[in-house]
């Protein structure tokens, strides 16, 4: 899909990210690399990672959080509404027309074995820009530490991923006072 | 009125609720009886739904929820009140950076948190491969084969061909509609 305005355009991409999206936000971390970052460039690989950052991180829609987010980063308020619409409009009319038509639809076996399929597939899926977007970031000793504490806090601990990333922050600005020397010969 | 008060309960629950989706259901099952909208077993139905189609879980659910006791408005409402909070604070926040990125503290701060964004990633990996490959639990006798299979090939066909994760979902979805639809596993 080729469009020329910017603002159809968000709308049109979060609408099909929407849409091909299916068991909550992780599973549309893949789309949005794919498209914002590799296809269309609006995104560095880094302001990927940002996106995912906010969104875990705030209140609310893991989803509607990366959409606004992006669609802002890009086209202002405006684009963020594109986005957002976007990104809803799937849901909006597919569950209405579940209710009404569809009640039983997850017992299917067809069903059932596409969504093996997709559920399965994603896990591929999460793996591939986990391993893309970790080769970006972690490129010292400190990145590295810092995403194997993450983990290993957030899978084996019950401790919320806003205090990971707020402690993440804290770190990294410690180790930007520290180092100072060093973050500017990085740029 | 009834409208006003569905957006309103949603609101809170987009406000209030860190962790996306899943985290609010909890609360959605509440405010979805405050109205009288379904019963113990509808609202189990209802999660199996939300997440089996298309789209957010938290936003499938207030559509669902919201049709459900006042038709099409009221999935309007319940649908942007869930997500109007998320949009508000992500677009102060994106703003905020949008003006600040290059500061020392802003940089030094994301120094910190795209590693441990990267972390997180991968914690959300295990838990998506849990639910899909082991849920059973972790061991070799009770990894699903089939969908470790689906895992590897769509690693592949990323890295070796120019699909894309649209297609290749579609082409994991149409193999295992084929597969269980006519029994073949």
């Amino acid at each position: 899909m080729k469009l020329k305005n910017d603002y159809t355009s968000l709308y049109f991409n979060f609408l099909k990210f929407g849409l091909f999206t299916i068991g909550g936000g992780l599973a549309m971390i893949p789309l949005i690399e794919k498209t914002c970052v590799e296809d269309k460039h609006w995104l560095e690989e880094e302001e990927m990672v940002d996106c995912v950052a906010i969104s875990q991180s705030l209140p609310g829609v893991i989803a509607i959080n990366a959409a606004t987010y992006i669609g802002y980063h890009l086209k202002g308020l405006k684009g963020s509404i594109c986005s957002t619409l976007g990104v809803i409009t799937p849901s909006l009319i597919i569950m209405m027309l579940v209710v009404l038509f569809l009640q039983d639809f997850g017992e299917n076996p067809f069903v059932e074995g596409a969504l093996f399929g997709i559920k399965s597939g994603c896990v591929g899926l999460i793996l591939y820009t986990l391993l893309k977007l970790g080769k970006k970031i972690l490129k010292d000793a400190f990145a590295w530490i810092m995403a194997i504490a993450s983990f290993a806090i957030i899978a084996f601990l019950n401790i919320s991923v806003v205090w990971v990333i707020l402690g993440g922050a804290l770190l990294g600005i410690a180790y930007s006072l520290v180092f100072k020397e060093k973050m500017e010969a990085e740029e | 009125m009834i409208l006003f008060r569905l957006f309103a309960s949603f609101f809170q629950i987009g406000l209030f609720s860190f962790g996306g989706g899943m985290a609010m259901l909890p609360w959605i099952y509440q405010v979805a009886c405050d109205f009288g909208a379904m019963s113990k077993n509808e609202f189990a139905n209802l999660v199996g739904i939300a997440q089996v189609t298309p789209g957010p879980v938290a936003v499938n659910s207030a559509t669902y929820v919201g049709f459900t006791v006042e038709g099409v408005l009221g999935a309007l409402s319940a649908t942007l009140g869930v997500a109007l909070p998320s949009f508000i604070l992500v677009a102060i926040v994106a703003g905020f950076l949008k003006k600040n990125m290059e500061k020392p503290l802003v940089k030094g701060a994301f120094k910190g948190i795209r590693p441990v964004t990267v972390g997180l990633i991968g914690s959300a990996e295990v838990t998506v491969a849990e639910a899909a490959l082991w849920s059973g639990g972790f061991s070799i006798a009770d990894t699903n084969w089939l969908g470790l299979g689906f895992c590897i090939g769509t690693l592949i066909l990323m890295y070796k061909t120019k699909l894309g994760p649209i297609k290749i979902m579609l082409g994991c979805g149409a193999l295992g509609a084929i597969l269980y639809g006519f029994g073949i596993v």
